[in-house]
């Protein structure tokens, strides 16, 4: 199914009987595999309004994310939470669509400084289970009008209502950025080092650890000039440094964060693992043997690659939480997408799905 | 504003629910004599008021959670209070409810400068938070102007805002983590010291709830480290509108302030009166404050003030000293008070597109006139979030309920230029009855779905949020 409107779309879901596997661009297959009718909503497409002076931009769910970048750009405006693209991870084609996003609460390395998707997020259009258009939030950055459903179908991944309009904060561009890379540092130092710099009044947009610890910050240009040198300075006592002060280098430095490029054509399950900062170390030490990990988020977000069908969830001990992001077919059914809460949210975000999808037919078993 | 009649048959018991609250709490937690409830009767929509039943003040979760499970079981509606300073009369009760205070949940209970957090009881007042991290130079963004009074209970029930979210958004953006207790008596913590949810986003869900889903005892709330330095800068034009240009144009810029504030002729006037801070004779003021290094600093004003320069400003003043700085936010920081000192006012909170402001400014100047009653604006400007002060006189009979009418048509006004009825009061009881307007009976219903989840028998804070005929059945069949 393919509707066209949203009037399609609300005669789509009424109309049928069996469970739906909702798709964007499809290029997000994440979560227990979902068996049913695949309803794509990239033919909801269109920027509906676009206002840089009030920072907001209202589009259809299945406008892509080069349309709405391409139209951001024109202003020098841009998607604050850098959305993460998942085609290089994850293999796949397509077009990746607004919705599609903000399903998945897709967010990038800035989230650190600026919050997530959901941070961004002012209002939905959605349609719930039961064929019902409902909307909530709207298009202005301070609204507190009745329950925040805003948060909740932001990263619910279609289980409660299929989006069918979006309206985002964006942010103007900064006039340039760097990024600072600190070699040879353990987990640990890693860890330490990125607190401290996050700790600092010199506003950092990035704080991640590939191989390198790297440190973005971005801004005017003199004062970018300024920042990096105080942090420097801060940072003198954990090895050596170098410096990307090249825009469009240090730029991609992050989109490869971001994307996860690093573990991109590498064998094995891909796992996310969202945590306290200064337990990442322990964590990764772990892991089941032959994991490769980088932290993102000064340390927040792990991104771990295992072995096939082993389940790093072990090394959590209650500490934080670990979805699987790619996996092959056997491991995908084996293994839960998502980790189960504890007995008292299970129950209360069930009772929600049932609200919203009584008949249990939006990507059924998709978060579990 | 309607409240629901009393429930007789809880008032005839207020003795039993009284004995059976104080057989589960220890001593001098539960409130009843007459007296001593009526301290209780309101919050800061004080021109509404109604004693408890009776009130609990807990001092721990699991006293929480003891005086909910009474309640739950003797089927008493609670009204949970922070610090009691809501606009929209969240927190003012019914006759025969129990008001549940968190004042003595007052505590720090972890703080973590390297993983950038601290965990407080929800009781704890929202500069205090500010207070226990100040000393390694970190603080708390959200700044709702009742910083002082009002608890991070009360800011978490109403997703409370404040002058700097323009930069550092408001509670929800800076919420990590709650323990909270469901009306039933049920402990869970929702989210915690990582970022995201590991489900369904629960956390944003409770985060503006209005004390409607459950109580909230403790919540860890992100530390942000202190800027090296900020300072305003002070911006006079003879014309709103003009103003509402130079605050589009800034947006557009580059620039991103942590505040852009807008004052009025009439809060202008008003504030210089009270407060004496130097401000120009204009038709409409802004305030807008930069953080950074000086020379950060300097570079972000210049960029400003070359925009504003094209708007033909009566007046550029930028703050050369920390006490001028203090001077420029003198006037502003005063303008509730000194309305205050001249009238009875109405402090509304929508919100709207800033491409409106200038529209907007114009139709409540003419509701002005047309209701005969005067209006102060003075608002946070770049996010649209705006705050006309209605003013009115409380000793005169028919007027309170002329200002509600005229407050009405401007949170109808704001709804239909593409805003919403309140930016970060909440909904309470005084927005209550206009949810129809922004919201269909599909978007309401789905929304009181969700407190059947959390709520089934519609206990906490029933009276709230929802117009009353909405939510009329749902509170009738939990009787």
């Amino acid at each position: 199914m393919n509707p066209q409107t949203e009037l399609e779309l609300v005669d789509a879901i009424t109309g049928t009987k069996g469970p739906l596997r909702i798709i964007g661009g499809g290029t997000r297959d994440i979560g227990n595999p979902v068996v049913g009718e695949t309803l794509c909503t990239s033919s909801l497409s269109g920027i509906a309004l676009y206002e840089p002076g009030a920072l907001t931009i209202v589009a259809k769910a299945g406008t892509s994310m080069n349309e709405i970048e391409a139209a951001l750009d024109v202003e020098n405006q841009r998607l604050a939470f850098e959305p993460m693209d998942h085609r290089t991870l994850l293999g796949t084609n397509g077009t990746p669509t607004i919705g599609g996003v903000v399903a998945t609460n897709a967010s990038g390395s800035r989230r650190i400084a600026v919050g997530a998707c959901r941070d961004h997020l002012l209002g939905v259009r959605f349609v719930d289970g039961t064929g019902t258009t409902i909307k909530n939030g709207g298009r202005v950055m301070k609204n507190v009008t009745g329950y925040d459903l805003v948060k909740l179908l932001a990263g619910s991944y279609g289980t409660l209502g299929v989006l069918s309009e979006v309206s985002l904060k964006v942010l103007p561009k900064p006039e340039t950025s760097a990024t600072l890379k600190i070699h040879g540092l353990t987990d640990t130092q890693s860890v330490y080092a990125l607190s401290m710099a996050l700790g600092s009044p010199f506003e950092v947009t990035g704080a991640a650890r590939s191989d390198d610890t790297l440190i973005r910050i971005e801004g005017f240009a003199t004062s970018v000039a300024y920042r990096l040198a105080q942090l420097k300075l801060l940072l003198a006592g954990f090895g050596d440094m170098t410096v990307v002060t090249d825009p469009s280098a240090s730029q991609a430095i992050w989109t490869d964060i971001t994307n996860v490029a690093t573990f991109a054509t590498r064998a094995g399950d891909i796992w996310r693992i969202s945590v306290k900062p200064s337990d990442a170390p322990t964590i990764i030490t772990a892991m089941p043997a032959g994991t490769k990990t980088m932290m993102d988020w000064g340390g927040g977000l792990i991104w771990a690659q295992t072995p096939a069908g082993t389940d790093p969830r072990i090394a959590l001990s209650a500490k934080g939480h670990a979805t699987l992001i790619r996996a092959d077919a056997k491991t995908r059914a084996a293994l839960p997408a998502f980790q189960p809460e504890n007995p008292i949210l299970t129950a209360l975000s069930q009772g929600i799905r049932t609200r919203f999808d009584p008949r249990g037919i939006l990507n059924p078993g998709l978060m579990g | 504003m309607d409240m629901p009649p009393p429930d007789q048959f809880i008032l005839s018991r207020k003795a039993e629910i009284v004995a059976r609250l104080q057989s589960v709490l220890p001593k001098n937690t539960v409130i009843h004599a007459e007296s001593e409830v009526r301290a209780y009767e309101c919050d800061a929509l004080s021109a509404y008021r109604c004693p408890p039943l009776c009130a609990v003040l807990p001092a721990s979760t699991e006293e929480v959670a003891a005086a909910l499970r009474v309640c739950h079981e003797m089927g008493v509606p609670v009204v949970p209070r922070g610090s009691g300073t809501s606009l929209a009369g969240g927190a003012l009760p019914t006759a025969d409810c129990v008001i549940l205070g968190v004042a003595r949940l007052n505590n720090v209970v972890e703080t973590n400068y390297g993983d950038r957090y601290i965990r407080v009881q929800s009781g704890r007042t929202n500069l205090s938070v500010t207070g226990a991290v100040e000393a390694e130079d970190f603080f708390y963004a959200p700044d709702p102007s009742s910083q002082l009074a009002c608890a991070i209970a009360g800011n978490i029930a109403m997703n409370s805002g404040g002058a700097h979210c323009l930069k550092y958004g408001v509670t929800t953006n800076n919420l990590l983590g709650v323990k909270i207790v469901l009306m039933d008596g049920t402990i869970t913590d929702i989210g915690g010291t990582h970022l995201d949810a590991a489900g369904l986003d629960l956390l944003g869900l409770i985060c503006g709830s209005e004390g409607q889903l459950g109580v909230v005892t403790e919540a860890t709330l992100r530390i942000l480290r202190k800027p090296e330095g900020a300072r305003p800068v002070l911006m006079a034009f003879n014309d709103n509108e003009v103003a509402g240009a130079c605050v589009a144009d800034i947006i557009k810029a580059g620039v991103l302030p942590v505040a852009i504030e807008f004052m009025d002729r009439l809060c202008i006037e008003t504030s210089e009166n009270y407060a004496q801070a130097g401000y120009p004779d204009c038709e409409a003021l802004l305030i807008v404050e930069v953080e950074g290094s000086p020379s950060e600093i300097d570079e972000q004003l210049a960029v400003i003030l070359s925009i504003a320069r094209k708007h033909s400003p009566v007046e550029l003043r930028e703050a050369k000293s920390a006490e001028e700085a203090a001077r420029i936010w003198l006037g502003r920081k005063s303008a509730f008070g000194a309305i205050g000192q001249i009238s009875d006012y109405m402090c509304l909170d929508g919100t709207i597109p800033v491409s409106s402001l200038p529209m907007v400014l114009r139709r409540i100047g003419e509701l002005s006139k047309e209701y005969g009653l005067r209006v102060g604006n003075v608002f946070h400007a770049g996010d649209g979030n705006m705050h006309p002060l209605i003013c009115y006189d409380a000793n005169k009979p028919g007027d309170l309920e002329l200002c509600e009418e005229m407050g009405a048509e401007i949170l109808k006004l704001c709804v239909d230029v593409g805003g919403c009825l309140t930016g970060e009061h909440g909904v309470g009881i005084e927005k209550r009855d206009l949810m129809v307007h922004q919201f269909s009976p599909q978007d309401l219903e789905i929304q009181m779905a969700v407190k059947d989840v959390f709520d089934p028998s519609w206990l906490l804070n029933p009276a709230k949020v929802f117009p009353l005929n909405v939510s009329q059945s749902r509170r009738h069949a939990a009787e």
